[in-house]
């Protein structure tokens, strides 16, 4: 008999969360737009995960040769026509989702992972370490990261995960700043004074009460981040500097194919069509999350 | 900050992972002549005595020699910054002038086709490539059409000017030389192009939601009421209180426009000091990387420091602020 409250207990308990969970989901499918966004990121999810087995040409991705078929424009056999050893551009393109998947992912989870503990650092412990923690943010900020990410690499040398490195150490400032503030502001709450008079300690006031407040900005900022950082690692790739050959990345991709315009224009167009979708994607999903958890950010 | 700035360029040459008489050597010299730089430049003596010695060199003007170019960056940097300045000067004009009135705009007809169009291409201006843009009108306007020249800053059979300020296109009016304007004119139009959208993207984006947030309060209904113009209320009384947000906008952008000038110029073969980096960075050539890094840094917090100024000038309670 006990065991059949306790569970209606927690059934009612869970209930409000579910029905939160609910009228969020509604809210979201509401926006058009933030819609469109969460179709293309699925898209290229899915693509990323299961386009080694769905490609019509593996073996391209890896760099194989077939001069046979080199520069041929698109066609049934090759929708987005092949390149100048004969790889399939659809196949690069497809394969190169992963790649861009990955160099995203890695990239905003390591800086929020630097980011964030510094943040609450910053703003809830405060004093000269706080201080010195903001003023070496503020240094990095005043670097455009990209500019700052090619002196990294120039320093590493050029490749995938040089360039994932430099872009992974530029890219945190933002999560502190970001953390700063929230956590700042968060320190004069009711709810922090509370937990602090009812004898909670420092870690017990950042764990339970800051970070799941800091969470919907962080949540938002890393979605908006997911596409930059993609564009970014592109560009450098673009640069000759991120994925080397063959590595199907599509910054490269659209670097080599630039060599061959505008007779085979099909080359570079593809694989910036791609790099368009995909941040696109990204940037309408993180309005789409920012309307609905942090309104207030809007701009 | 200058000094925060100086600290970071020097970690990142002296300190990330990696051999930094190697790197100045290039990737071609053998060991001794690496322990002769290593020697030459005190890489040898502690991270303290050379962080000096780097802090010496910079306020002498000493940012190393180029293993490419053989001269010293700093003469580089001179000489190419002055392209990379109009280049981004032209690009943030453009999106300024383009940006705030159409954000403007936007928020008068919301709603309506032009609201769509705009925020359409705000949408879009942030989530494409500038690189691919810049290829992409290539490809359309250059080769297709043939109406613009494919890059560079002058065509192969101008001479530019003597230089007075050398900036291009001041120096060409200056010496009365409209056919230089023109022929600098037509190869900048598709570079500023690139380089402005997504800025402009931004810029439209931010101004027509602060537009549309501050046509919503009392005073711009009371002034409405009072019988003033509705182009007088917009532009008077509610564009320039939409404008600090969309000012702060600005100052960001200009610092992601310094950014992107490493794209655009490689892409249009500008010779600024983006593609200077860049091609630098492509052959291994450290001094260089880290000139353009601290130039750009320094212009980005100058920057900032405009916009900072500019906020005082827009909203009289900043300035107030500011003396008590």
């Amino acid at each position: 008999m006990s065991a059949r409250v306790l569970s209606l207990e927690r059934l009612t308990e869970r209930e409000p969360a579910a029905r939160e969970v609910r009228r969020y989901v509604r809210a979201y499918a509401r926006s058009a737009s933030a819609m469109a966004g969460l179709l293309i990121v699925a898209v290229f999810v899915l693509v990323a995960g299961i386009g080694p087995w769905i490609v019509p040409y593996p073996e391209d991705g890896r760099g194989a040769v077939h001069l046979e078929r080199k520069l041929e424009p698109p066609s049934a056999a090759h929708w987005f026509g092949t390149d100048e050893v004969g790889n399939d551009v659809y196949t690069r393109v497809m394969l190169g989702a992963r790649v861009s998947l990955q160099i995203g992912l890695i990239i905003t989870i390591v800086a929020a992972l630097l980011g964030v503990p510094l943040g609450i650092v910053a703003g809830h412990v405060g004093g000269r370490v706080g201080e010195t923690i903001m003023r070496v943010t503020d240094v990095f900020l005043s670097v455009p990261a990209l500019v700052l990410a090619l002196a990294v690499v120039g320093a590493l040398g050029p490749g995938i995960l040089n360039a994932m490195i430099a872009l992974s150490l530029v890219w945190w400032p933002g999560y502190v700043r970001l953390v700063q503030a929230k956590t700042l502001a968060l320190g004069q709450e009711t709810f922090v004074e509370a937990a602090r008079a009812g004898g909670a300690g420092r870690l017990r006031i950042v764990l339970v009460h800051l970070l799941p407040s800091c969470a919907s900005p962080i949540v938002v900022k890393a979605s908006m981040d997911m596409g930059t950082a993609i564009l970014a690692a592109a560009s450098l790739g673009f640069i000759g500097l991120g994925a080397q050959p063959p590595h199907p990345e599509w910054g490269a991709m659209i670097s080599h194919g630039r060599n061959y315009l505008p007779t085979w224009w099909w080359y570079s167009t593809f694989p910036g069509l791609a790099i368009y979708l995909t941040v696109l994607g990204f940037n309408l999903v993180g309005d789409g999350l920012r309307d609905l958890l942090d309104p207030k950010s809007r701009g | 900050m200058l000094f925060g700035l100086l600290c970071l360029t020097f970690a990142i040459s002296h300190v990330v992972p990696g051999d930094p008489a190697r790197l100045a050597a290039g990737p071609d010299a053998n060991e001794s002549m690496v322990e002769t730089l290593r020697t030459k430049y005190g890489l040898d003596r502690p991270l303290g005595t050379q962080f000096a010695r780097y802090l010496g060199g910079v306020a002498t003007g000493d940012l190393g020699q180029s293993l490419r170019s053989r001269n010293a960056v700093v003469d580089d940097l001179l000489r190419y910054f002055p392209n990379t300045f109009e280049l981004v000067t032209l690009a943030l004009l453009l999106a300024v002038a383009a940006g705030v009135p159409l954000g403007m705009l936007s928020a008068v007809y919301q709603n309506t086709w032009l609201d769509h169009v705009t925020r359409v291409v705000s949408v879009s201006g942030v989530a494409l490539p500038a690189f691919w843009l810049g290829l992409m009108l290539q490809l359309l306007v250059a080769l297709h059409l043939g109406w613009l020249p494919l890059g560079g800053r002058l065509g192969l059979t101008v001479t530019p000017p003597a230089p007075i300020t050398h900036l291009l296109f001041v120096d060409a009016l200056l010496r009365d030389e409209w056919r230089i304007v023109a022929d600098a004119a037509a190869h900048a139009v598709l570079p500023v192009v690139t380089l402005c959208f997504p800025a402009l993207a931004s810029i439209m984006r931010v101004n027509r939601a602060e537009m549309l947030e501050t046509l919503r309060q009392d005073y711009i209904v009371t002034a409405r009421a009072q019988g003033f113009s509705s182009f007088r209320v917009v532009t008077r009384y509610a564009l320039r209180n939409a404008m600090i947000p969309t000012l702060a906008m600005i100052g960001l952008r200009y610092g992601w426009m310094l950014g992107g000038t490493v794209l655009v110029e490689t892409v249009f073969d500008w010779p600024g000091i983006g593609l200077y980096a860049v091609n630098a960075a492509v052959s291994s050539d450290f001094q260089p990387i880290m000139g353009v890094t601290l130039v750009i840094g320094v212009n980005f917090m100058l920057a900032n420091l405009l916009v900072d100024l500019a906020y005082g000038w827009l909203d009289p309670r900043i300035r107030r602020a500011s003396v008590t």
